[in-house]
């Protein structure tokens, strides 16, 4: 047996195509990235070695709206902290009770997950269409003629314009999460709180939602890091307009890469998201010790 | 009473919340099947009067949606076999067999759940640009599977812990060598997985946008959600096509979802725990 298991041959045969795949793919290319970030460079001529400049253009200079995309990843979120995972919590608190119809609610409020978000983003491209999409025709029913906006083509609703479909999308998918948690806890806790006398509410508050701290720590880094790299939704609902205002991190590393051939300052974004996504997925990881660490 | 209203409060609201996810979805298969009257004021939120069905053909021929259905088809069904393999043999290595490196070479995969495609997008262009490569299938396959590939080794990872190694040792005493007991043990006990990995790897590459938007720039290979960019792009004024497109684009992701629901949650979910 120990010959088996120490086969070099196989081992080789088994880990080459992945490590090779990994290693072209994903670990060369984000040294590359790192490299590029420090080169003044348009993709066709020599790229020049510049140290830190396109990094101080980023957080320095205004021209290209690099503060106020970072500003909106941020807002992004927050709201999602704020407001999509306590509806989430609350869904999954009500559904892990156990009630009537519990499996079929489930399924439901998971399927905007499943869907393309370019799918999701042409839907609501035309919800939000200023003449025909449903949002205006809808109020102009109503008698609110005045309340009809451009909603993604003004900038004071865009952003927001934004982020109600990716609400609308990941409620469920944090709601599964924290349901699956619901329900494996075991049920004599609850048997015995209840006997105890504690209502619901106190249930959730003294019982379930402490036991859930390692599913919401989950969730948690997934809100954050989701926010912080988005891109799908946005590149097809406004590709980041009008002049910035729903601009976040990627779309803007994509304009300047592939839109105005620059490639340093993009990649120097490039680096940017990548370190926001592990510094906060190690922060909050801290930050939400558990008793399994 | 108290208890009764409370229950009442909280139906309403899980209904509420149903409505919300489920109307823009009828909403869509509504509107791919009407006239543009129909959907821009005459009957907005009703049944189609009339199921317009060339609004299909439409999106299928002079949107060349079929064709990019077919590429989607190809590059999510390769992708996916070859994440299957490469995983699978991968976390054999990394779990069962005994080398030096191994702890590292596994630490350094499950960073990869972690990595976001931004990271690539530039220099992975960069290399298919040079390998001429841009424009064709593999362009997207190959970052496709390396992209899936830590998720589907961490999945993988966790039902191979639970084959006993008794059956292998068996096995070898039986004359397997490595290859053999890999093959005619491990693989077919592995089934369980093979579904959740495809599951997974099935709606990241079905829905990807990012690197098919850069990598593909010939009508030829684009997938679907490149195909819908561009068909909308097209049809500004026409939403019936659109609304069709929509709907191709979403009905085999939703037929899966209704006969394996069950299955897809929690493959979903065997992505998130450790991730």
């Amino acid at each position: 047996m120990k010959k088996v298991r120490n086969n070099k041959l196989a081992i080789a045969v088994f880990i080459m195509p992945a490590a090779i795949l990994f290693f072209m793919i994903i670990i060369l290319p984000i040294v590359m990235s790192s490299y590029y970030s420090f080169l003044d460079w348009n993709g066709i001529t020599d790229g020049e070695f510049i140290g830190f400049a396109n990094y101080v253009e980023l957080f320095t200079g205004d021209s290209i709206g690099f503060g106020q995309s970072a500003g909106n990843a941020f807002l992004f979120a927050g709201l999602s902290v704020f407001i999509q995972l306590p509806l989430a919590l609350l869904l999954a608190l009500i559904l892990g009770r156990g009630i009537k119809g519990e499996r079929f609610f489930v399924s439901v409020f998971f399927i905007p997950v499943l869907l393309s978000t370019t799918v999701i983003g042409q839907l609501w491209l035309k919800i939000y269409n200023p003449q025909y999409g449903i949002v205006n025709t809808f109020l102009r029913a109503v008698g609110l003629e005045s309340w009809c906006h451009t909603w993604l083509g003004e900038q004071n609703f865009a952003l927001m314009a934004c982020f109600i479909p990716m609400l609308w999308q990941y409620v469920g998918y944090h709601m599964l999460l924290m349901y699956a948690g619901v329900k494996s806890q075991p049920p004599d806790i609850r048997e015995a709180a209840k006997i105890d006398g504690a209502t619901e509410g106190q249930l959730a508050r003294y019982v379930t939602i402490p036991m859930l701290k390692p599913v919401l720590r989950m969730c948690l880094i997934f809100a954050v890091t989701g926010s912080l790299k988005a891109f799908d939704l946005i590149y097809v609902l406004t590709r980041g307009g009008p002049s910035h205002a729903s601009e976040v991190p990627s779309t803007l590393m994509v304009d300047m890469i592939f839109g105005r051939n620059r490639y340093g300052i993009g990649s120097s974004i490039a680096v940017f998201i990548i370190f926001l996504c592990f510094f906060f997925a190690i922060l909050i990881r801290r930050f939400f010790r558990t008793e399994v660490d | 009473m108290a208890r009764y209203i409370k229950g009442s409060v909280m139906y309403l609201l899980l209904l509420i919340w149903t409505g919300i996810n489920l109307f823009p979805i009828y909403w869509m298969f509504t509107f791919s099947l009407k006239t543009n009257p129909e959907i821009f004021g005459e009957n907005i939120i009703g049944l189609p009067r009339e199921w317009l069905w060339e609004n299909y053909s439409a999106a299928l021929d002079a949107g060349n949606i079929g064709m990019y259905f077919v590429n989607s088809a190809i590059v999510t069904f390769i992708t996916i076999l070859l994440t299957m393999f490469f995983s699978m043999m991968a976390s054999y290595a990394l779990m069962r067999m005994e080398w030096k490196g191994r702890k590292l070479s596994n630490n350094i995969f499950m960073l990869g759940l972690t990595v976001p495609i931004h990271a690539a997008i530039l220099p992975v262009f960069i290399l298919l640009r040079d390998l001429k490569m841009t424009n064709s299938y593999q362009a997207l396959i190959i970052p496709y599977t390396a992209f899936a590939l830590a998720m589907a080794i961490m999945i993988c990872q966790s039902f191979i812990e639970n084959i006993p190694r008794e059956l292998e040792e068996a096995a070898c005493i039986d004359g397997c060598g490595t290859f053999g007991i890999f093959g005619r043990i491990i693989i077919p006990l592995m089934k369980p997985a093979i579904s959740t990995v495809s599951i997974f790897t099935f709606l990241q590459a079905w829905n990807e946008l990012m690197f098919a938007v850069i990598f593909i720039s010939d009508s030829q290979y684009r997938t679907l959600t490149v195909g819908i960019q561009a068909l909308s792009g097209a049809y500004t004024t026409k939403w019936g096509p659109i609304g069709a497109a929509l709907v191709i684009a979403t009905f085999p992701t939703l037929i899966l979802y209704c006969f394996m629901n069950k299955k897809i949650q929690e493959s979903l979910l065997a992505g998130a725990i450790k991730g």
